[in-house]
């Protein structure tokens, strides 16, 4: 029976940074993880560090958006320094590009809300017409009717960055137990016991991380974490030289050259299919973005499953009933990996979670919605 | 280098390989031709810089990369050379122009924008 | 486009199963990304023009292909040849693009008939150019009847290796040498098999005979080569192995071949780790039915039997659709399947000498040396797999989100089998529990403009 100060169950981009975050700070960690084929949503995201659309009608989310990319900086280039692992972090900020009209319109509208709803936080934005971006972005479709920028935005290499936060987590001590599932628990206060299959492991403290196995996983620590999938489709070309410097939202260029397009959503349950009719919405929106990309070949695609709560928004959690254990949910590990291993774990590791955290509780579903 | 078996009367092309003619029989690949012109490698790869050349000549290992026609990335091997082919090297990433109209593409509607919460 | 039978790959199961269907009466389509018909084995058979004055040297039972072939085109099965099928649905649509044009074609039953690819060999140095697979230089006889200028050796073992020796020497390009790297235990283990070897007493006779030939023809064999190694700077110019080396032009590696599991791993269709043949085959019944209902497989892509057995097992997949759609009665299905079981039968029998006397050493599925490139397109060494492996990487897939093995062009087709093995061997546990990367589509890349266009009116 093994025994450990903090046990997080998940490997994921949340959990990785997490344990990575308790890992510096002395904290004697194991991440339970499962084998080669898992859902893994952080192995099928698009690596955006996104703030521009994080948090319409919740202050608290685009404050911890915020935040995180503000940590962002600082946990890149300690990563790099310790791993020798470059998450290749760029924060110049972000465009989402706009096809009509009523997009446009509709974008404005949300910018001006979050602006609104940000109060004295503030929140800088500016929206853009077909021709101060046409002089930006070379070649940009006749279909783009604008943009919304703010200086937020970047992106990261996101699988560099699982595999930093792991090699850093290893490095300071932290034991990674992949190929296990948790077959039975038993939770009291600051005491869990998690059976693995044939071993036993415990500690104080527990943090479930593991994105959509956590709506099983919960109540047995006294939480609750209604995620479900929603399935996303991505595409990546060919590597080309370099020709956008600024992330566009739904297409963005890497390090390496090669394009990502994307996004979609589905509601299909635990279904990682691709589907050609989505693979083809993805690419005529970037063909009416920047007509030059049809001529671009894709060289791989696949389709994987958001972590999605009910509202979208993520869910945090401390147990009441079992307290020592802590829940982390999101659709947004890189986004967040900044505030994971910077706030978050500094915050498990004191024993209680900032009072700050209180509407990310998954008791804002028990009450019945507001008019 | 590879050659021509001289007992066969193979009726040939001409094609250009890193701007050298050379003939080459009908129904060759434009990876053959690359193999008779005797250039030792037709890319670098992209991670090391190390030379490469083809290697299956199924379209399954992606080596015989080379750009054709002006276009590049295209596997040499799943090519037919017709006469007047150019065939050069591959030459890192590829080097598109924004400005260079792509040519005709068939009308359709803007799909929905799905990016939600992205 | 919508018809009864989809079959992807003109190879010779490919070939039979759509003439065989066809002459049922199903509404049958053959989908191929080569120009012409033959699969690998019969490739470029159209264009060859071999009279009595100029035998061709590729051989009688490369020429049987033409008649495969002839049945074919006089089926009225329709054919596409050039068109990439670059998705699959479990439910049977195609996602296909020719010409820069792609199109959706739903099927009532998909075969897929892709056939076999070259088991990677991965010694130091099989990146530099020279360095070829066996099939590559047929490939290049065939299509274009050029041969290697300069020294030219075979490396590795397995039918192939001789008949492309004796076709290289009969069309004036005699190789220096060949190393076979069959170990000698495997003789050993071979002898055993005699009941085997002697349902393939014809196949062993032919085979012994191109050694005989060889011999004649002065070509000097090397048996039981180990510790293979390619050297040279920008191309290879030597090879060296326990106890010799010999200086090259072109170095051609063969160690048998394996099913292309591409599309089948992709559909995430059940697979078996055959320890025999020791390559991943997808599960199938003797109709060719795989764990979905509507996709079949047939010819080698099944297991390694051979171009006859494909032909055979071809033959079948049409026979249980036909009967499957109600085109013929079961009783009439059987009776008609009954001689090609038995045929099947004959040529599955003689695999059990075969692969146990070509069973690839343990260095050519996992490499020794830590400096060898295990994945090709991003240059991945045996020791960064091994690094990610002692990292915690438990398989294949999260091997790629950490080192980018697999994540080149070729979408894990040469590496995929060698990095299951690296890692089955690092972790100490059989390579049936390791698994394998999950392929996806675009099975070959097709551009935005095509996946643009898919569905749109012209």
């Amino acid at each position: 029976m093994a025994e450990f100060d903090a046990i997080v169950i998940g490997g994921g981009l949340v959990g990785a940074a997490i344990a990575y975050g308790l890992a510096r700070a002395g904290i004697a960690a194991a991440i339970i993880d499962e084998g080669d084929i898992a859902f893994r949503a952080s192995r099928g995201n698009f690596g955006l560090v996104w703030v521009q659309s994080k948090g319409l009608g919740a202050p608290h989310y685009q404050r911890w958006t915020r935040l995180s990319a503000e940590e962002w900086p600082a946990l890149a280039r300690e990563l790099g320094e310790r791993t020798g692992i470059s998450v290749g972090l760029e924060q110049p900020g972000g465009l989402q590009l706009c096809l009509s009209g009523k997009e446009l319109e509709k974008r404005h509208a949300m910018m001006k809300q979050m602006r609104r709803e940000a109060g004295n936080f503030g929140f800088e934005y500016r929206m853009l017409d077909h021709t101060e971006l046409a002089e930006i972005l070379p070649g940009l479709g006749s279909s783009v009717a604008g943009a919304s920028w703010t200086p937020y935005d970047g992106h990261a290499n996101s699988l560099n960055l699982l595999h930093a936060l792991h090699k850093g987590f290893i490095e300071r001590g932290g034991a990674y137990l992949p190929n296990r599932t948790v077959t039975e628990a038993s939770a009291a206060p600051h005491d869990f016991r998690l059976q693995l299959g044939g071993e036993m492991i415990t500690a104080p403290k527990v943090v479930l991380a593991a994105g959509l196995g956590n709506a099983k996983l919960a109540p047995l620590f006294g939480l609750s974490a209604p995620v479900r999938p929603q399935r996303g489709q991505i595409l990546v070309t060919e590597r080309t030289h370099r020709i956008w410097s600024l992330p566009l939202g739904s297409l963005r260029q890497t390090q390496e050259g090669t394009i990502m397009l994307g996004s979609s959503e589905e509601d299909v349950g635990f279904d990682t299919a691709q589907k050609p009719e989505i693979m083809r919405n993805i690419a005529r929106r970037a063909v009416l973005s920047f007509p030059w990309i049809a001529q671009l070949q894709i060289v791989r695609a696949w389709a994987a499953l958001r972590v999605m709560p009910p509202d979208g928004l993520p869910i945090y959690d401390q147990s009441e009933e079992f307290p020592g254990a802590f829940t982390a949910n999101c659709h947004s590990g890189v986004t967040l990996a900044g505030a994971h291993a910077n706030a978050f774990a500094p915050m498990v590791a004191a024993g209680a979670l900032d009072p700050v955290m209180a509407p990310f509780s998954a008791k804002r579903f028990d009450v019945p919605a507001q008019a | 280098m590879f050659r021509l078996r001289p007992e066969v009367p193979a009726a040939t092309i001409v094609v250009e390989v890193e701007g050298r003619s050379l003939r080459v029989p009908e129904g060759a690949s434009a990876a053959a031709a690359i193999l008779l012109s005797g250039l030792a490698s037709i890319r670098d790869t992209p991670v090391g810089g190390s030379p490469r050349a083809p290697f299956c000549m199924m379209g399954v290992c992606f080596d015989c990369l080379a750009e054709i026609d002006g276009v590049p990335n295209r596997q040499s091997c799943m090519v037919v050379a017709r006469s007047g082919m150019r065939i050069r090297r591959q030459r890192g990433a590829r080097n598109i122009d924004p400005a260079e109209a792509p040519g005709e593409l068939p009308s359709f509607p803007i799909p929905e924008s799905r990016s939600g919460g992205a | 486009m919508s018809v009864d039978f989809a079959i992807v790959g003109a190879g010779p199961a490919g070939m039979a199963a759509a003439t065989l269907a066809a002459e049922l009466g199903l509404d049958t389509l053959l989908l191929d990304e080569q120009g012409g018909p033959g699969g690998q084995i019969y490739r470029a058979i159209d264009r060859t023009h071999a009279e009595a004055s100029n035998p061709s040297p590729l051989g009688a039972d490369y020429l049987a292909g033409r008649s495969l072939v002839a049945d074919f085109r006089a089926s009225g099965a329709n054919y596409r040849p050039a068109t990439t099928v670059w998705h699959v649905d479990p439910d049977g649509a195609l996602s296909v693009v020719s010409d820069g044009v792609s199109e959706t074609i739903t099927a009532r039953r998909v075969l897929l008939a892709t056939g076999a690819i070259e088991r990677p060999l991965p010694l130091p140095g099989w990146t530099l150019p020279g360095v070829m697979t066996v099939g590559a230089a047929q490939i290049l006889l065939k299509t274009a009847d050029i041969v290697p200028d300069g020294r030219t050796v075979l490396a590795g073992q397995g039918p192939l290796l001789y008949l492309a020796a004796m076709q290289l020497a009969r069309a004036g390009a005699p190789p220096a040498a060949l190393l076979e790297t069959t170990p000698h235990e495997n003789y050993h283990a071979a002898a055993r098999r005699l009941g085997s070897a002697w349902a393939g007493r014809r196949a062993l006779a032919k085979g012994l005979g191109w050694q005989l030939a060889l011999r004649r023809a002065g070509i000097p064999v090397r048996h039981d080569v180990r510790g293979l190694r390619a050297l040279g700077r920008d191309r290879v110019e030597r090879v060296v192995w326990d106890g010799g080396e010999i200086a090259v032009d072109y170095l051609l590696l063969h160690e048998g071949v394996i099913p292309n599991t591409q599309i089948s791993l992709a559909l995430q269709l059940t697979h078996d780790w055959d320890t025999a043949q020791l390559c991943w085959r997808p599960v199938v019944d003797e109709w060719g039915r795989t764990s979905l209902p509507n996709i079949a497989i047939a010819g080698d892509g099944a297991g390694i039997a051979g171009a006859d057995a494909a032909i055979l097992s071809g033959r079948m997949a049409a026979l249980g659709l036909a009967a499957a759609l109600g085109r013929i009665g079961e009783a009439d299905r059987d009776r008609r399947a009954r001689p090609i079981r038995a045929a099947l039968a004959l040529e599955q029998g003689f695999r059990p000498f075969l692969d146990s006397l070509y069973r690839p050493a343990p260095s050519v599925l996992a490499p020794p040396e830590d400096d060898t490139i295990v994945c090709r397109c991003e240059e991945v060494t045996a020791g960064q797999i091994r690094r990610g492996v002692r990292l915690g990487a438990p398989g294949p897939n999260q091997l790629k989100a950490f080192t980018r093995c697999g994540m080149g062009p070729c979408q894990g087709r040469v590496c995929g089998p060698i990095v299951s093995a690296v890692i089955a061997e690092a972790r100490g546990i059989p390579i049936a529990d390791v698994g394998t990367y999950r392929p996806r589509a675009p099975y070959k890349p097709v551009t935005v403009g095509a996946l643009a266009g898919l569905g749109a009116a012209k």
